[in-house]
This record gives structure tokens, sequence and C-alpha cells, in this order.
């Protein structure tokens, strides 16, 4: 793990109101915490609960975090179309996006310093059987690509943020995790 | 756990007996949480058919000397000031929680700073203030409610949290602290049945000639003495600098940032964050401004500190100011560019 004294990323996962972009973004903070990372985490929260946009904004420093705002992010997990141009431009030099090619045939343009990686989200979460879990599909692809937390830590996380009536889906949610790993491993 | 439950959880760890509420965005998940806890502690909660039933319960509940809560949003705040009002006129503990949202009128749920004036002014109607606390960060909001609650109870006077939507929604991570609560007096007052001792009463309302006058004299007394001693006031880089931003709560965290980074930049910016937005640091402001080119107010609104600001630095130097509202969130960039053109004027 590396959170030496200059680790810093302003992570906003975004989708729209049903992707489990709130959820996702839980699961993230939670991990970041549980791996003794300095992180505030903030949803956009809306009278929408499907349909509408979605983000949540994690911060995760080796410093404490002052603002909980994201402005510029350093790293984009987006899931649907809409609201990949919207973050898209915002996304900061040198940064990361990792986008739902399920979703989003083309991304708008960004900085060519980006680092960009597609993942089929929608489709891989379809082949395990658990339609929903695209949200981990992301997740576990943005925590390869940047390789400071595990999906073993966001999988030991998970219980903590998915209300019990939900744990019968744990088992489907950390493949999902695994899956989206493996396709980010696969990139490189 | 969201800030709206981290600080409802403090506010049972601080005592809180009873808590009466109604449902709005941004702060729900405080009586969802409530509604969930207090049966656990076997303590008191009411989901009330209005805000206005809320505040009166409150009224109630408090009379009888038992600690006493309520939360809601900028509009529902506004249905509370009669009740405010009334008991600060009866000179009742209570403890008000406001996570602020966009404004006027219904608005909208998106973070918001515009009920500064409401909540440091008295809100309702005739002379008085609440105690108004400002936290700016969810550890802050969680360590601020045992002092709530004390203070409440030292002064008899109600206690206003200002919040907003982000510190109500957002996640951060936080550890309950155990403090020693200060001494505070007997509550010989309250309303507990008068068997084998005179009869309390506890009421708003004095006819008689002369009385209220007494009455509000008492009340001014009360409130000189929090103001020389509940004042609560940080700040930084405040010794060699040019520029001073002054703002609270969330909008303080922001400033946090851009003085930083104004710092790398080579500009001498501080900053000064008042957690007690009544009794309002005065002092700390006015000292501070003697040796500075200006400060700068940042606000999620369109200038309302700025007016105590001004009155704390009495003409000593220019004041100015930065804000946005009715969703608006100030950002770290936008700022620091406002910095950066201050800078530049002040140089020339």
């Amino acid at each position: 793990m590396d959170t030496n004294n200059n680790y810093h990323d302003e992570v906003t996962i975004a989708g729209f109101g049903g992707q489990g972009i709130i959820l996702v973004g839980k699961l993230l903070a939670q991990t970041a915490m549980q791996a003794g990372i300095e992180v505030t985490y903030m949803p956009s929260y809306g009278a929408e609960i499907r349909g509408g946009t979605a983000n949540s904004m994690i911060i995760m420093s080796s410093k404490p975090i002052p603002s909980p705002v994201i402005t510029y992010p350093t790293s984009l997990v987006v899931m649907n179309k809409a609201s990949a141009d919207k973050f898209a431009p915002r996304v900061e030099e040198n940064g990361l996006i990792v986008y739902n090619s399920s979703l989003i045939d083309k991304l708008p343009s960004h900085n060519s310093s980006i680092d960009v990686l597609a993942v089929n989200a929608d489709d891989i979460a379809g082949e395990i059987n658990n339609p929903r879990g695209a949200n981990m599909v992301m997740l576990g692809a943005y925590l390869i690509k940047r390789n400071v937390m595990t999906v073993d830590q966001a999988t030991e996380a998970l219980p903590k943020v998915l209300a019990k009536r939900y744990h019968k889906t744990l088992p489907a949610n950390i493949e999902a995790l695994r899956r989206g790993a493996e396709v980010a491993s696969k990139t490189g | 756990m969201s800030g709206n439950e981290a600080m409802a959880e403090a506010a049972i760890r601080a005592g809180c007996d009873a808590y009466f509420g109604y449902p709005i965005t941004p702060q729900s998940e405080i009586p969802a949480y409530m509604a969930r806890r207090m049966g656990q502690e076997n303590r008191v909660f009411v989901q009330c058919e209005s805000e206005l039933a809320a505040i009166n319960m409150v009224f109630g509940a408090a009379a009888t000397g038992k600690r006493v809560m309520t939360t809601s949003s900028s509009p529902g705040i506004s249905l509370m000031q009669e009740g405010i009002s009334y008991l600060a006129g009866a000179q009742l503990p209570s403890v008000i929680v406001n996570v602020m949202r966009g404004g006027p009128g219904l608005g909208n749920i998106a973070p918001s700073q515009s009920d500064y004036f409401q909540g440091t002014r008295g809100g309702g109607h005739g002379d008085y203030r609440t105690i108004t606390l400002a936290p700016s960060t969810v550890q802050e909001w969680v360590d601020m409610m045992p002092l709530a609650f004390d203070l409440a109870d030292q002064y008899c006077n109600p206690v206003m949290i200002l919040a907003d939507g982000i510190l109500g929604q957002m996640m951060e991570p936080i550890e309950f602290k155990t403090v020693p609560g200060r001494k505070l007096p007997q509550k010989d007052w309250a309303l507990t049945g008068c068997k084998g001792r005179e009869q309390n009463i506890v009421r708003s309302l004095w006819l008689a000639d002369g009385v209220l006058e007494d009455l509000n004299l008492k009340i001014q007394d009360k409130l000189r003495e929090i103001e020389e001693n509940e004042i609560i006031c940080e700040q930084s880089q405040t010794e060699d600098a040019d520029i001073v931003l002054v703002a609270y709560g969330v909008s303080a965290r922001i400033v946090r940032t851009a003085v930083d980074l104004a710092r790398e930049q080579g500009i001498k910016a501080g900053w000064i964050r008042p957690v007690s937005l009544w009794p309002f640091p005065m002092d700390v402001i006015n000292a501070a401004a003697q040796d500075l080119k200006m400060f700068l107010v940042v606000e999620m609104s369109h200038g309302q500190m700025i007016d105590d600001v001004k009155i704390a630095v009495a003409g000593k130097c220019p004041v100015a100011f930065f804000g946005r509202a009715g969703g608006g969130v100030p950002t770290v960039e936008q700022v620091l560019d406002k910095i950066r053109e201050l800078s530049i004027l002040s140089d020339n």
C-alpha cells in the first residue's frame, strides 16, 4: 500500500440513480478509512431515487482534508453518458478515467494525458448473473488502476456499508469486484 | 455514518432525553436515526405532525427540566421561530439544529448558509439571542453536542447549531469522545410536580407593569455574560498576513485549502473561523484588522456574516466579499482567484 506523504486522490463516481453510485462511493470511503487513509465522502443527494443523476465525491489523502468538495477530480469513475459528458472534461491532467463502455460509446474530449480505461461493466455484471453489480465491477477496476488499496480490502469493508438485509448478495458483489479487477489487470 | 447520524448519536450520548422532529431534506437522517435509537435508550422520540408541533413539544418537555432537542432545515426552522422566541422568553434550555438548505422560500435541498441572520439575530420576535454555533467538520459537530446541551442548561437559553447540507450528508472518520461536562446549576425552576414545595410557573407572558422590562434586563445581563465567556474562534496564519479570510462552517474548509494554495503562490493570506456565530468573535477580528490590508469574507450566501465582520472591523480596513447561494458552493479555485485579484489590487 502506497500511502506516503504525497498520496492524494479526488475521486468522482457518477451515473444515474439506481446504479449504486452512492453505495460504491461509501464502499470506497469505508475501504480507505479501514486502510488508515484520511478520507471524506460527499454524496449528491436528490429527491430522485431512480433515473436522476447521482454522484459521490471521495477525497483520499495522506494529509487531513480541508474541503470535501471536488471541482476537478483526479479520478473519474463514470457509469452513464450524461455523467461522462459532464465530468470527463473536468478531470485533471495525468488523471484517471474508468468508464462504463456498456453504456458510454465514446468519451467527450478530455485532456490527452489522462489514463483511460473502458470497462463493459453492465455486460460483465450480466455474465455473472448480478446485473446490479456493475458498480462493483467499476470499483474493482479503479482499485487495480490506482494500486493503493486492494480488492481484498474492499471486500472486508463491504459488509459495513451494505445493509444487513442485502448481506446475501455479498458473494455476488465480491465476485463483481474481482471481475472488474481482472479487466483492469489485463489491460495493465 | 453520515454527519447527520453522527450528530444524532452524539446528542444521545450528551444526554438528550427527548427529541421532537419532522422530516425535511437534508436532515431527514436525524429523525430516522433518533426513531431507531431513542427507543433503545428508553427515551422519548416523537415524529410530530409539523415543525410547529415539534418546537412547542420542545417547550413543554424543556419546562420539565429534561434535555431536549429538535432538528430541521431552513424552511422548517422558519416555522419554528415563534416557538424559539417563547423558549427565549421563558428561558428554557433547548438545542435546535438547523441543517441549512437553499432559500428563500421552500428553496431547494442544496447546502447553504443563508440563515445566518435568522440564526444570530434571534430569529423570532423580541429582544433575545440564541447561542449559535457552527461546526465545520463532522468531528467538530459531534464534539459540539455536549457543549450545546451544557450551554443551554447553564444559561437557560435556546442553543442553535447552524450546519449545512454538506456537513449533514458527508462522511468522514470520527471518534466519540467522553469529555467531562460543565458544573451546571440545579433546575429548581422545572415543572416536576410541586408536592412539598412552592409551585413553579414557566411562561413568557408578563402583563403586570414593569415585569417584562425587568425580565428583559435580566435576559440582557445573561446575554452579556455569554458574550464575555463563550466566544469560540479558530485562526491560522494571521500574524504576518496581508489578507485574512473569514468564513464559518463548510465554507471555512474551502477557505483553508484556498489559503494554503495562496501561500504557495507567495500571497500572505490567513484565515479566521468563527465557531460561535453568536456571540461573535468581535475582538479577534478587530485585533487582526490592525495590521491588515483587507479582509475577505466567504459565505454560501450573498453576504450575511459580513455585516458582523464590518461591525468588528469598525472601518479599520476594507472588507471584501465572495459568496454563492441557492445551492452554489464556492469552489477553492474561485476563492483563490478572488484572493489573487484582491492582492493585485492592494499592491497597486
